[in-house]
């Protein structure tokens, strides 16, 4: 990726450049979140492809000042395709010493600082373990530094509103994105029309705020001194023609299960527990309730899947979201699932564990727990989306497979894809096939038996309500086609195979598995799962370029997998699997293909960087 | 249920399913799930539009032996289940079926809740004051020096009071009666006509590990003195000539606590006795609490004020947050701030 402030500029044109990636730091009660997501805004609008990185404590209102108080937002946008939200800022905003500390280390060598003076007093230096100002004692050198006190000037800027000093401080984060909107070439228009609708009812708060962007940006445009505060533009990245907004994962995935349950022809209920970074879906669905939905906010997590178990048997589209922890305790419920086969998505948005671990950052540590992690032989079928954008066709083939095959599944998506966002050419549903259910009304030929099944193995839906064809279910081990209780040695041997091979079947409707880049055969695969999509097509595309022979195959139908997987994972040499995990993939891959699979792990609670997939790439070609 | 459709008549036969009963024989589950098969065809209701939900326990078999639609789930999780059940239709009328170890203590939070939010359902808990399918171990309801096999030298632990646990949870209606009584029928007729959670603590004699455990107010003989059955509008009397005397339960308003006075010649006004009214709450909270022994065992309807349903309000939400919008999901992603392509360049 081309990297801005590399050339030696003067002069009123602002420098082109081919993508910049920005960080935006502070407190966490700075806003820096609704500032990076108003830049975000910008970046659409200026037609430039991003992704987006937000990183904040799990604290709600950390200490003041403290560093594990420390709020992010990155973005990456450029004129060409973005799939990371960059390996290293180019641009740190840091609007107090502990967010100059803890982000610094990442910043580019020769990027820039930008950082609030008026912050950086003896008692903010304390608190971030500062000995002495890093602006004066040279510890900055690498970087260029531009410090100023931005605190005064948004006092003065919104001084004519009459705001007590701290309401008055809080409207730093506009002028800081005033700045920013200048630095980048980028219109206000669509952000001073968010700030009147988000203060409408407040017109001094809007006015202020107002002010204090238009201050952000006048001070760029008038003070463009000689120093490293140069105007930059990054042209539009080609895209094809159409619609476009802006998604989150957790949104997408949202969007997702809504359209699933149309094509189904279903009502959805679904039941969920307050986790993050899983609530942002229950809080998104209660808004759609025109949409046939029935949220409900259970009184734990179990409860929430049990709900959903029994809206389904009652004949909707019973749905699930948590994460890890949460997930956890649904276990035992969704053998119940599997043993009663009715259908049911479960949406796990993972984030780091074990235990409560760490409930904001990211992971794909969950994964076992998916394919294996329920008592007794329990197969479901699992899928992984890819990207914010990917999760909406993830959840429409959740709901798919769980209908089409009785089946609950797990839909794993992680805290980097739920809370991050990119610009999605919204879809045409005309574009999206069927797959209506049929609920069985009527006592079929040859007698009614609730747990009979069809080709594909899948027992047949009957709503409680049907006259006649009355019957009852549980979770304990069921008869062969009637559904009674039966303990018999040869009727479970029969009853476990049935459910495994029933999931089994759900390859039989699933795509090939497909090569992203490269092709069969090549030196080395590198295989990926979830949210680490972005950086490994970018370290293989980078690779390739250079004539290495690698290839990036990425895995959306983890259990069961496509039909082809296993010839195509021993027509290549080698095969190395990123993962932000201790090697689940990998296990999965040994265990079912015998392939020397050989782990790269990250666990940090960061998403990969570019870097570190190259570095993986040239390690095992080394 | 459409209004329309004309009630089929049952008899307590239809409401039988093919399955073979396995309690143990001389479970008081018997008699339970006859009461129950004879209450059906009384309160009209249909098989295809009933369904029982159980969690786990002797008493959670209940669903496989009533010809209507059942659902034998986990442990302590019914009410999880029939909450979505109820909500995905609330035209089905839900019965949940319970024990002491499923309600009050795995199943605890839950039948909390259910309680709270007042699902239109039957919450029957059948207490046996064991845990029966583990081979008798003590349970939240055992009381104090329960020798059991997790407890050789006797529970230490004090018992819950399901009635006191369900009032406290915001229970509408609470209602007792046990395995072999005559009057069961009723108090389940009543609790069918209540809307809303209606609980009902049945206590049931499981023979194998907590034999009698009821006994000294469920046996017939000296039933009527030691059995209070309440009655709506009706004052709370017990006793007779041959169980020592007629009696009543009155107000010692000075300590704010029942008591039990004796009725001469039948004046029970001029003895004091209260009036059983169904809808006084804070005499429910006395009567659930009376101790047994100083007192009769309080049974029938305790407590029956109804209050709009969970399901209803659910209900009435979903349709006025809907009212006046059209679910075109296409118009929705297309929403909010937006921007247009057209031959690889953007315009805003």
């Amino acid at each position: 990726m081309a990297s801005a402030f590399k050339d030696e500029h003067s002069g009123a044109t602002p420098v082109q450049s081919d993508a910049v990636v920005v960080r935006f730091a502070g407190d966490s009660g700075d806003g820096m979140q609704l500032t990076g997501g108003q830049f975000t805004l910008s970046s659409a609008l200026a037609g430039n492809d991003f992704a987006t990185f937000p990183d904040f404590p799990a604290e709600i209102r950390a200490p003041i000042g403290t560093l594990f108080g420390v709020s992010a937002f990155q973005i990456n946008f450029g004129s060409s395709a973005i799939d990371t939200a960059g390996d290293q800022p180019d641009v740190l905003i840091a609007m107090n010493p502990a967010a100059l500390k803890t982000n610094v280390d990442s910043l580019r060598e020769g990027g820039l600082i930008i950082a609030d003076t008026g912050e950086f007093n003896q008692r903010n230096l304390d608190k971030a373990k500062y000995s002495s100002n890093p602006f004066e004692d040279g510890s900055l050198a690498k970087w260029q530094v531009l410090a100023f006190d931005i605190s005064a000037l948004t006092l003065e800027a919104v001084k004519p509103f009459g705001m007590g000093n701290k309401d008055a401080l809080r409207c730093k984060n506009m002028w800081t994105l005033g700045l920013a909107l200048w630095m980048f070439d980028r219109d206000r228009q669509p952000i001073i029309d968010w700030l009147n609708a988000k203060f409408a009812k407040n017109q001094v708060l809007a006015d202020a705020n107002i002010a204090a962007l238009n201050a952000g940006h006048a001070y760029g445009e008038t003070a463009e001194l000689a120093g490293p505060l140069k105007q930059y533009h990054v042209d539009a990245a080609p895209a094809p023609a159409g619609l476009y907004r802006t998604v989150t994962g957790a949104e997408s995935i949202s969007y997702g299960l809504v359209a699933g349950a149309q094509l189904a022809g279903l009502k959805m209920f679904f039941g969920g527990y307050p986790i993050t970074p899983a609530s942002a879906i229950l809080h998104h669905l209660s808004r759609l309730k025109e949409y046939g939905i029935t949220t409900f906010q259970a009184e734990d997590e179990i409860a929430a899947i049990c709900s959903a178990i029994g809206a389904s048997y009652a004949g909707q589209l019973g749905v699930t979201s948590s994460s890890g922890p949460g997930i956890a305790l649904k276990g035992e419920a969704m053998g119940l699932a599997i043993m009663t086969e009715l259908p049911l998505v479960i949406v796990n948005s993972q984030r780091g564990g074990p235990s409560t671990g760490l409930p904001t950052k990211t992971e794909q540590s969950d994964l076992y727990q998916a394919v294996y992690g329920r008592n007794g032989d329990a197969p479901m079928p699992v899928i992984a989306a890819r990207s914010p954008v990917d999760c909406f066709d993830c959840a429409v083939e959740a709901v798919r497979i769980a209908v089409e095959y009785m089946t609950p599944v797990m839909l794993l998506t992680d805290g980097y894809i739920a809370n991050a966002a990119e610009p999605w050419l919204v879809p045409d549903l005309e574009g999206y096939k069927p797959f209506p259910v049929e609920f069985m009304e009527s006592i079929p030929e040859g007698g009614f038996k609730p747990y009979a099944r069809d080709h594909k193995l899948k027992r047949p839906w009957v709503k409680p309500g049907t006259p006649g064809l009355l019957h009852r279910i549980g979770g304990i081990e069921k008869e062969l086609d009637t559904g009674h209780i039966n303990y018999a040695p040869a009727n479970h041997q029969a009853m476990t195979d049935i459910r495994s091979a029933k999931v089994n079947n759900v390859a039989d409707s699933i795509p090939d598995q497909n090569v992203e880049q490269g092709a069969a055969g090549a030196k080395l695969a590198v295989i990926g799962w979830g949210s680490t999509y972005g950086p490994i097509k970018q370290a293989v595309r980078r690779k390739r370029a250079e004539g290495v022979d690698v290839a990036h195959v990425h895995i959306r139908h983890i259990w069961p997998m496509p039909k082809n997987m296993a010839d195509l994972l021993k027509s290549f040499d080698k095969v190395i699997v990123p993962e932000m995990n201790t090697g689940q993939l990998k296990t999965i891959l040994r265990d079912q293909f015998l392939v020397d699979a050989k782990p790269v792990n990250k666990v940090s609670g960061q998403p990969f960087t570019i870097a570190e997939i190259e570095a993986a790439i040239e390690s095992a070609l080394g | 249920m459409n209004d329309m459709t004309p009630v089929r008549a049952t008899t307590p036969k239809d409401w039988e399913t093919d399955q073979e009963v396995r309690w143990c024989p001389g479970c008081g589950d018997y008699a339970i799930l006859k009461a129950v098969q004879r209450t059906m065809p009384e309160i009209g209701g249909t098989p295809e539009n009933t369904v029982f939900i159980s969690g786990i326990g002797c008493s959670s078999r209940f669903p496989y032996y009533m010809e209507t639609y059942g659902f034998h789930t986990i442990h302590g999780r019914a009410p999880a289940v029939a909450t979505g059940v109820k909500l995905a239709n609330p035209d089905l009328d839900v019965w949940i079926i319970t024990g002491d170890g499923d309600a009050l203590s795995i199943g605890g939070n839950h039948t909390m809740h259910l309680l709270r939010r007042n699902l239109d359902c039957q919450i029957m808990l059948f207490n046996n004051e064991i845990y029966g399918l583990t081979k008798g171990q003590y349970s939240p309801t055992s009381r104090v020096g329960t020798n059991s096999p997790s407890t050789p030298y006797g529970s230490v632990d004090r018992p819950a009071t399901p009635c006191a646990f369900a009032l406290g949870s915001g229970a509408r209606f609470v209602a007792r009666g046990f395995d072999v009584s005559k009057n069961l029928p009723e108090v389940l007729k009543a609790a069918h006509a209540h809307r809303g959670a209606a609980f009902i603590e049945i206590f049931q004699n499981c023979i194998v590990y907590n034999k009698d455990v009821f006994e000294e107010f469920a046996a017939p003989k000296g039933a009527e003195g030691h059995q209070l059955w309440l009655r709506n509008g009706e004052p709370m009397m017990f006793g007779s000539e041959k169980s020592g005397g007629t009696k009543g339960i009155a107000l010692d308003s000075g300590a704010l606590t029942l008591k039990v006075v004796d009725v001469i010649d039948g004046d029970w006004k001029n003895a004091g006795v209260i009036v059983h009214d169904v809808t006084n709450r804070s005499l429910a909270h006395m009567l659930v609490e009376m101790p047994f022994g100083e007192f009769p065992m309080a049974l029938g309807v305790l407590y029956d004020d109804p209050r709009p349903t969970f399901n209803d309000a659910v209900i009435a939400q979903n349709e006025s947050a809907s009212a006046g919008k059209t679910a075109d999901l296409g118009k929705l992603l297309a929403k909010g701030q937006t921007w247009t392509v057209e031959d690889g360049h953007p315009e805003t």
